[in-house]
């Protein structure tokens, strides 16, 4: 067997999230020390999220790069990403703030894959997903770029997977769709049209992971417990 | 949308276990090769399917994300999912994503029958 391609596009693995140097006003409680956890570790069903938008003009290598440089512009106007300092980089974690009032929550992703094509994040504990979110670009059958950010995902705990239907998957439709749009829009798409998909899984909730709950970072932040 | 750069063959371990040589890449293109080599594999009802990684030249994290999917799939069709053949960096790659803890890993397809 020989050595893989791509040793240097992951991230090392860790047994907890370490937050380095990141901008001012990030609040790290609810990342520090905290687990990763992935799709196989939350609670609730298991969902595909699958979205798109159409970009003629540049390479997904370009697409790539000025996404991972905006991250945060690009992102939902309510949600704060506290980029780290090393960038979209195998093993940097990244600081969100995100939501109003009751609402709010404050935690992170780790990157765990980056290259030039795309990137994974993985969430920790208290999360409200469980989850692997893919960010990549490629050409489409018509020459165009596809920019696509692509979700395995669970809630985290029962508290997130009750406000799954009510509230959390249409915020997330609505930040992805934001996100795409502001990519595309970068690049000159007068009116870019998102195409998305969602698919379940596996509906079967996992009861052995009720005591994610003990995590919850919307109800740690409302304790004002993730400084 | 870019070919899938994989092939992936389905052959009779034991009786009731399956092993799927997979070469070349695994990525987020490579869905409907592992799902169709899947579905053969567990055909009829099977005890175990044993994912061989000894021919894998590169996979992103979209390929972990189709693993996460077939293991699920797995569960739901009540048979093992268990891997060989992988190299020290894929194994950390499972640990680093966790799928270890749900895919079993071996360091040869004797070794993965031998614990079925």
């Amino acid at each position: 067997m020989t050595e893989p391609r791509n040793t240097d596009s992951w991230a090392a693995p860790v047994d907890a999230f370490h937050v380095g140097e990141v901008a001012e006003g990030a609040r790290k409680g609810n990342v520090e020390g905290r687990k990763p956890t992935g799709p196989l570790q939350g609670f609730g069903r298991l969902w595909q999220k699958t979205y798109e938008v159409r970009m003629p003009g540049p390479t997904p290598e370009v697409v790539i790069a000025t996404w991972k440089e905006n991250f945060g512009q690009f992102w939902y106007p309510s949600n704060k990403f506290y980029a780290p300092a090393g960038g979209i980089a195998p093993g940097e974690v990244a600081v969100i703030g995100g939501g109003k009032g009751p609402t709010k929550v404050t935690s992170g992703v780790r990157v765990i894959y980056a290259d030039e094509r795309s990137w994974s994040y993985m969430t920790p504990e208290g999360h409200p997903w469980a989850a692997i979110i893919t960010f990549s670009a490629h050409e489409g059958d018509d020459g165009a770029t596809v920019a696509r950010i692509h979700l395995l995902v669970r809630a985290n705990d029962p508290l997130y997977e009750m406000s799954f239907k009510l509230y959390t998957s249409k915020l997330e439709d609505k930040i992805w769709n934001h996100t795409l749009t502001q990519v595309a829009s970068h690049f000159g798409v007068a009116e870019p049209r998102i195409e998305s998909s969602v698919v379940l899984i596996d509906r079967k909730r996992q009861w052995n992971q009720v005591s994610n709950l003990w995590k919850n970072s919307a109800v740690r932040t409302l304790l004002h417990r993730d400084r | 949308m870019p070919t899938a750069n994989v092939t992936m063959t389905v052959r009779d371990a034991t009786p009731k276990v399956r092993v799927i040589d997979i070469q070349g890449e695994v990525t987020g293109f490579s869905e409907k090769e592992i799902a169709a080599a899947h579905e053969e594999a567990a055909a009829g009802g099977v005890d175990a399917v044993v994912l061989n990684f000894e021919g894998l030249d590169y996979m992103n994290s979209g390929g972990i994300g189709l693993l996460v999917t077939t293991l699920i799939r797995a569960k739901r069709s009540g048979h093992r999912l268990m891997a060989y053949g992988l190299t020290d960096h894929y194994c950390e790659i499972f640990a680093l994503t966790r799928l270890d803890e749900a895919i079993e890993l071996f360091d040869t397809e004797d070794q993965a029958l031998e614990a079925i």
